[in-house]
């Protein structure tokens, strides 16, 4: 089994690991990580479950091998909330609205939102959606999504100004 | 769903790369990942070696060259996106890659990756049949150059050789005053287009029209250039009602057929495409030629 030594920074955190090179970032994070807040819906590409950032780019994790991220920089829906557990302002409005219902596709959202929101401090809903096409939810039919995101960069706004 | 086994490469230099295609038997390729992961992840595909692109040095570029642009295969398409030079010099390009996948799908996938699946919807394909680039690959006898128009060589298979890497893509510019427009039918936004079309237009002083692009996206396996249209077109003076009439001709276009539309399904979306693209390239040219 071709296998390979790679250094990685998840949530900050330095990790220095052995992979097998056909290995997927997703499968990475999840089993040898133990960072399951990353979700595989469909392991092709499709539903975005799986969305971390790395080097604050929003990619499908599922899409990755692990070997790739070889001295990169990944953030997960684990490094969200501050070292106190204070909820970022993204996953509080989610709280606030009811933007989940099963969860399983908020890690894939939130992080998406975290680098959307990051370009676009002042979209518009039809920008929200279009942001979050690539994100599958079963449960809510998007709309306290939207309304969640919408509200959580108001939010960001007002911090950035105060 | 988890990629097979398989023996992993990473050359630094495009020669590397050539010395590993000429040989490793039944070699991959891996640029952006974005289609060739899906496809191992369901094992579509069994290589025996994957060779990733990621860390190879000068092939990810954006430069204006003269009267072209030049775009290093392993750009990332978000790259294409943002780029300043690519909105105000080639502006279709711009409005079209917003449609090609999600945003986390273009922060890995590269043009070139894009251009070597050649999966029959793709944008960046029918851009480049569009604006009759160039791609330029590399292989054991040096660099060749490919005209766009003998790229594509069947579903899904390109002109490259197994030996041979694309590199650069060219795209010849349009004068700064051509108008251009690009529309898609897709089920949902980001999903593979049933139909798509490009168009770019470019008018004589007294907005008469002096030269025709449009190209036809997810019809048959390469983009159809629509000939019939292009030629129809030179020498009528731009207007509203001209646009309607011309894109009639894509009724008569060969469609292919699948389980999304039947073929007479994408001949009736080919027209109602080719005239809201036409339209969109006519109003902006109008507008562009009133302004210098």
């Amino acid at each position: 089994m071709d296998q390979r030594r790679i250094t990685v920074v998840v949530n900050g955190q330095q990790f220095a690991e052995t992979v097998n090179v056909r290995t997927t970032l997703a499968d990475f994070l999840r089993h040898q990580l133990r960072l399951t807040g990353t979700h595989l819906g469909c392991e092709h590409g499709v539903c975005g479950a799986c969305t971390v950032l790395l080097d604050g780019r929003s990619v499908r994790s599922c899409l990755m091998l692990a070997v790739q991220a070889d001295k990169h920089e990944i953030a997960t829906v684990e490094g969200l909330a501050g070292s106190d557990g204070a909820l970022h302002p993204l996953q509080q409005a989610f709280a606030d609205h009811h933007g989940l219902q099963c969860g399983f596709c908020t890690p894939g959202m939130l992080t998406t939102l975290v680098e959307f929101l990051r370009d676009n401090p002042d979209p518009s809903e039809l920008d929200v959606r279009i942001a979050i096409s690539g994100n599958l939810c079963r449960c809510t039919g998007y709309q306290s999504i939207v309304t969640a995101t919408l509200d959580a960069a108001k939010r960001m706004r007002a911090e950035r100004t105060a | 769903m988890k990629p097979p086994p398989f023996q992993y490469h990473t050359p630094e230099t495009i020669e590397q790369v050539v010395s590993l295609l000429t040989s490793l038997e039944n070699n991959r390729l891996l640029a952006g990942g974005q289609s060739l992961m899906p496809m191992l992840n369901m094992r579509y595909v069994m290589p025996d070696h994957i060779i990733d692109l990621n860390r190879v040095a000068g092939l990810s570029s954006i430069t204006l060259a003269g009267s072209e642009l030049v775009i290093g295969a392993m750009t990332r398409q978000r790259d294409i996106e943002f780029s300043r030079e690519i909105e105000s010099r080639c502006p279709v390009i711009t409005e079209a890659i917003k449609y090609v996948g999600h945003r986390q799908t273009r922060n890995r996938g590269t043009i070139g990756g894009s251009l070597c699946h050649l999966d029959p919807s793709a944008e960046l394909v029918t851009l480049c049949a569009l604006h009759d680039a160039t791609v330029s690959a590399v292989g054991p006898n040096g660099i060749r150059d490919i005209a766009f128009a003998d790229f594509p060589v069947g579903y899904m298979t390109t002109a490259l050789q197994p030996d041979e890497c694309l590199t650069h893509i060219r795209i010849p510019l349009w004068p700064q005053s051509h108008g251009y427009g690009f529309v898609e039918f897709a089920r949902r936004h980001g999903d593979f287009a049933i139909v798509s079309a490009a168009a770019l237009l470019e008018l004589d002083p007294t907005s008469t029209i002096k030269r025709v692009s449009i190209a036809l996206g997810g019809v048959g396996y390469a983009p159809l250039r629509v000939r019939e249209i292009e030629t129809g077109l030179v020498g009528k003076k731009a207007s509203s009602e001209l646009w309607p009439e011309a894109a009639q001709a894509c009724s008569k276009i060969q469609a292919l057929e699948d389980v999304h539309a039947s073929s007479s399904y994408r001949r009736r979306l080919a027209v109602a495409m080719a005239r809201r693209a036409l339209q969109a390239a006519g109003e902006r040219a109008l507008a562009n030629s009133s302004r210098h």
